[in-house]
């Protein structure tokens, strides 16, 4: 193997491993929240530096790739693909510190169970950390075939998102004393539906790495 | 224009152009690539016809440039070197004064008007952005210059006739960062006025001055088309594994 080639090898598996960290940080988050579980919550805010030195590396390694080897093809299209899918992942590692603050700043984590339960926010959970999953899967493979179906759970997200709002909203007129806390869960929930936008997002720059396809802003062009 | 329609071509027995058809437009840059001995160089000398002076060719196929096939009986190739000038991979003036390099050509051709020489001359030394540097020393000899300004004066030299089509075979390959840099942006400005043709083993040379490229191996086109598209998505294996370095 040409020694351009093992430099985008050791690229890619900086990226695989900031990819399991984000994915183990979202997992965490959930089981924090579900469970409030504070201490595990706590791990999941102290792990988040390492989440942002990934980005950080990784930032640095793709700029000298590019001056250092001037890629163009799909190996430039692979660099670029990186550089956005790790500022990506680096927003969803935020987010995922995001909740676990809020399982360790909440005051309203008494609120009442069978509302969390109403508004389904372990299958948000559960979707968001699937489209992680499954859009790692795709990039390994370098298989887009799957792509659409990813895409396709970020709609479920936002149903469940606009759901729980009015859910929400109706918590509130009836508890009015709730009101912060309903607020707080509202905030925490739009965060599992910006994760699932960012997913979709990531899966956008798969495909335009493999397929060398913009999917972007509802576009469909052929690079 | 230039066009090509299924070219073959052969030294001897040695078949070094394969079926090559292709359009180049007016006021274009096209780009040849590939490995060493794949051809692009003696696709590019066909247009002003250099390969005839190698003895034991065979050409089969059209080459057009304009609609007229230029391999047709009763084409003077003098006649059609004045439309289609050439500058090679290393500097070649003649032990001329720089004046005259650029003269030369008109004088070959029988012009004799001095103040038409003049102007010219002057033209063409601004066309290949070397006028500001040489403008008060046109009578020292050609080469007093450096290797870029000397390429720069063989490009001047090929513009003096007023081609349509201007050929460069690896014009920056024997040059420095800055002289290359000088070519390139010279070849961006003069594609305004003409087509140009450029052979190169710099990759990233054909992505930046190009409009469109080819890619040769094996004296196959394999790839023609958009710089971009070759440089972002290339349709063919073949030209991926070239372009990111892991042919062979």
């Amino acid at each position: 193997m040409k020694h351009t080639q093992k430099e985008l090898l050791a690229l890619r598996d900086e990226v695989s491993e900031m990819w399991k960290l984000v994915l183990s940080q979202l997992e965490k988050s959930k089981q924090a929240f579900m469970n409030r579980d504070v201490e595990l919550a706590h791990e999941v805010a102290s792990r988040e530096k390492r989440v942002d030195a990934f980005e950080l590396k990784i930032d640095s390694d793709c700029e000298n790739y590019i001056a250092l080897f001037a890629p163009v093809a799909i190996d430039l299209r692979l660099v670029l693909s990186m550089i956005k899918i790790c500022s990506t992942l680096e927003r969803i590692g935020d987010f995922a510190e995001g909740i676990a603050r809020h399982v360790i700043n909440d005051e309203c984590l008494q609120v009442d169970r069978a509302l969390i339960d109403e508004l389904q926010i372990e299958t948000m959970f559960e979707t968001v950390i699937s489209m992680l999953t499954d859009s790692y899967a795709a990039l390994e493979s370098e298989n887009t075939k799957l792509t659409g179906k990813i895409i396709a759970k970020d709609e479920v997200v936002d149903e469940l998102y606009h759901r729980a709002v009015r859910l929400i909203a109706d918590y509130i007129r009836a508890h009015p004393e709730m009101t912060e806390c309903g607020l707080n869960t509202m905030l925490m929930i739009r965060k599992l539906e910006r994760i699932g936008d960012h997913c979709s997002n990531i899966v956008e720059e798969i495909v335009f790495y493999i397929d060398a396809k913009v999917l972007k802003h509802g576009t469909k062009q052929s690079r | 224009m230039i066009e090509t329609k299924k070219v073959d071509f052969f030294y001897g027995d040695f078949q070094a152009l394969k079926n090559i058809s292709m359009r180049m437009d007016k006021n274009t840059v096209t780009a040849f690539i590939g490995p060493s001995g794949c051809g692009k160089s003696t696709f590019l000398r066909l247009f002003n016809r250099m390969n005839d002076l190698i003895p034991d060719i065979h050409l089969k196929g059209e080459c057009l440039i304009d609609g007229q096939d230029i391999y047709a009986r009763g084409v003077e190739v003098d006649e059609l070197r004045k439309k289609v000038g050439m500058v090679f991979q290393k500097p070649n003036p003649f032990p001329k004064s720089i004046f005259e390099n650029v003269a030369y050509g008109l004088r070959v051709n029988g012009m004799r008007d001095k103040n038409f020489i003049e102007q010219r001359v002057e033209e063409s030394l601004q066309s290949a952005a070397l006028w500001g540097e040489v403008k008060d020393k046109l009578r020292k000899s050609a080469f007093e210059l450096s290797g870029g300004q000397q390429q720069r004066l063989c490009i001047a030299r090929a513009l003096a006739i007023s081609p349509s089509i201007v050929l460069m075979d690896e014009p920056a390959s024997a040059l420095d960062p800055i002289s290359t840099a000088k070519i390139e942006e010279l070849i961006h400005d003069l594609k305004k006025h003409y087509t140009i043709v450029i052979v190169t083993h710099n990759m990233q040379q054909a992505a930046r001055v190009s409009d469109k490229t080819g890619f040769f191996m094996l004296g196959e086109l394999i790839e023609f088309s958009d710089t971009k598209k070759m440089f972002i998505n290339p349709e063919k294996e073949q030209t991926q594994n070239y372009i990111t370095g892991r042919f062979g």
